[in-house]
């Protein structure tokens, strides 16, 4: 008569392997195909990036950066663009930090619940999800008709700061929550007024990650080609923009405009540019992680 | 030291030994006015930039109204609305938007059902069957699909998938829905499986454990425990997927033509709204023309759906979740 441990010990002793049956079958075969769906979805981007890279390489040098457009692709380079790019970069970010940040400060730290507090952040979540032509729309009848602004950079500039206000409010938003209320007590209580425990404690705080927020944002926005189109509606640009009221052009507008051509070196120039601006995304992408990290582990300390 | 606003307009007396503002003209009591002013004057300067949110929303819907009162002054809405021949830059001119419309959905609903599909598997993939550090690795690797520009689909779109298509159906000419669908599926699969993903990791783990200690396989755990429980924010998505796709440009812009159809067949050429917008705003349409204003009417149309889907969408999550505490 075999006790009760000797006849557990001998269940977990004698390997079992349960029946094959439909149910598990079933259970595997779900598993490929479930694993399938990401592994597509993986597929599809490194399908994507090969495949563009391998159009651009023969097309990528120096002078591809530094000469202007041409009706020759052999001779078409990405200047004017790149030049555009980075003004439309640098006048977006001076229009949206500011604005971004103070309404994320004031939601946060100022605003009561109520319900004008509740509008506002509804409106928020909704603008985020507005298409971007539609801000396109508005940018081409406000700024650069009802303002007289032009085809111009500050016109494109105020446009997409609109259009990525929502992302830097957001993000700022979770950068000031993040910081322990702990800090703003221990200035409140040793005498500060609101905004000194704002402007002293809690910005210094979350500086890193409405940075990195905000870098994230600006990404968006120089990938964004549909509200540019529509407000500098140029094609073929000879010239750098030397001030906020020249025409411009980017450089996803000038991919768009390079796969629009027939001709078969217009496909190479444009993966070219495409491999161009996905190495100034990544760049930017890496760095607004750099510093979240880097940050990150300084606050464990 | 320094006294809070709510102090200052308490009726506690103040260090110079009188209540509420001080009148004196000491150094002290002179930087603790301006203390005030200085923070009367940033609450406020806050507050003006938290408007601008708002000022932007009724921006857009001034600037849509505007225009498009003034086009449906000249064109009944029931005929844009009902129409089904969209010709406005060309005599004849006919201004039923039903083409464009079309097309918009044809081309989201291929992607609604690639990111439908992609996504969801995706999803479950890396809630139930994943490891950790898989998950850790796939997920950021799968938001990346959502950082590439949507110009840079378009050219894959154009280059590399239509060719591939043309392969397998012979006669599909150069733009068609087909090829834009799937990419945009491809854009916006990220978007259902991160979505769909939190819905499902935040489904009790004891519900799980519950029906494997019944005996239920992974796949049976997925699909009839965690994915009803997630169900609503699944479906809602799907939703914003939708109202993604319906919203996007370039990938319609530049894949999927330029010809107003309206049709069920993938294989041929549609024109989406947002397709139409670029074309008449890149081209030399004059300002104040009735052709000029269409893209405000089409613009208005295309801001209206998105803005009830996004709605509706966040309602569904809000009316439908289960909530497990």
């Amino acid at each position: 008569m075999k006790s009760i441990g000797q006849m557990a010990r001998e269940q977990t002793r004698t390997p079992r392997r349960r029946p094959m049956t439909g149910r598990r079958w079933r259970d595997g075969v779900f598993y490929a195909v479930f694993i399938a769906a990401i592994l597509v979805g993986i597929a599809g981007l490194l399908t994507l990036l090969i495949d563009t890279l391998i159009d651009a390489v023969p097309w990528l040098d120096w002078a591809f950066i530094s000469t202007y457009a041409s009706r020759k692709p052999e001779e078409a380079g990405i200047l004017a663009p790149l030049a555009g790019t980075a003004w439309i970069m640098v006048m977006t970010g001076l229009f949206t930090i500011p604005v971004g940040v103070a309404t994320a400060v004031f939601l946060e730290e100022f605003a009561g619940r109520n319900w004008y507090t509740r509008l506002i952040q509804l409106n928020i979540s909704n603008l985020a999800g507005v298409p971007s032509i539609i801000y396109g729309l508005l940018g081409l009848s406000l700024f650069v008709y009802s303002l007289s602004m032009g085809r111009s950079v500050v016109a494109g500039a105020l446009t997409l700061t609109l259009l990525v206000l929502p992302i830097v409010i957001i993000a700022s938003q979770e950068a000031i929550r993040a910081v322990p209320s702990g800090y703003r007590d221990a200035a409140l209580a040793i005498g500060a007024t609101r905004w000194q425990v704002v402007k002293s404690v809690v910005l210094p705080e979350a500086v890193p990650s409405i940075m990195s927020g905000v870098i994230l944002a600006l990404s968006r926005a120089i990938g964004e080609s549909a509200p540019i189109l529509m407000i500098s509606a140029i094609v073929f640009l000879t010239f750098v923009p030397t001030g906020p009221d020249d025409r411009f052009t980017v450089l996803p507008l000038q991919i768009y405009t390079w796969v629009a051509q027939p001709q078969a070196g217009f496909r190479g120039i444009a993966a070219a540019a495409i491999i161009v601006l996905l190495v100034m995304l990544l760049a930017m992408n890496a760095l607004a992680i750099a510093i979240r990290l880097k940050y990150q582990r300084q606050s464990e300390e | 030291m320094a006294d809070t606003t709510a102090e200052i307009a308490s009726d506690k007396p103040n260090p110079s030994g009188r209540r509420g503002p001080s009148n004196t003209r000491n150094a002290y009591d002179r930087r603790r006015r301006l203390r005030h002013i200085e923070e009367w004057l940033v609450v406020w300067s806050l507050r003006a930039a938290a408007g601008i949110s708002i000022v932007t929303t009724i921006g857009i819907v001034i600037v849509l109204l505007r225009q498009s009162v003034g086009f449906f002054g000249e064109i009944p809405i029931w005929e844009f609305l009902g129409g089904t021949t969209w010709t406005p830059l060309f005599k004849p001119q006919n201004f039923g938007v039903l083409p464009l419309v079309g097309g918009t959905l044809l081309v989201a609903g291929i992607a609604g059902l690639v990111s439908l599909g992609l996504g969801l598997g995706a999803a479950i993939f890396l809630s139930e069957y994943a490891p950790e550090r898989v998950r850790r690795v796939l997920k950021p690797v799968l938001e990346i699909l959502a950082g590439i520009p949507t110009v840079v689909y378009g050219y894959f779109a154009l280059t590399f998938v239509t060719p591939i298509l043309q392969g397998i159906f012979p006669d599909v000419i150069i733009f068609n829905a087909l090829s834009a669908g799937l990419v945009m599926g491809l854009m916006i699969m990220p978007m259902v499986s991160t979505l769909s993903e939190d819905a499902m990791v935040s489904v009790p783990r004891s519900l799980r454990n519950a029906a494997y200690a019944l005996g239920s396989t992974r796949f049976e755990v997925a699909t009839k425990v965690v994915v009803p429980a997630a169900l609503s924010g699944i479906v809602a998505s799907f939703i914003l997927a939708i109202s993604r796709a319906i919203g996007e440009t370039m990938i319609v812009t530049i894949a999927a033509g330029h010809t107003p159809n309206l049709t069920w067949n993938p294989l041929l050429s549609v024109q989406a709204m947002t397709a139409f917008i670029v074309q008449v705003a890149q081209g030399e349409t004059p300002q104040g023309s009735l052709e000029f204003k269409t893209i405000f009417a089409v613009g208005l149309l295309l801001f209206v759906m998105t803005l009830v889907m996004n709605i509706f969408g966040r309602w569904f999550v809000g009316r439908y979740r289960q909530v497990y505490e």
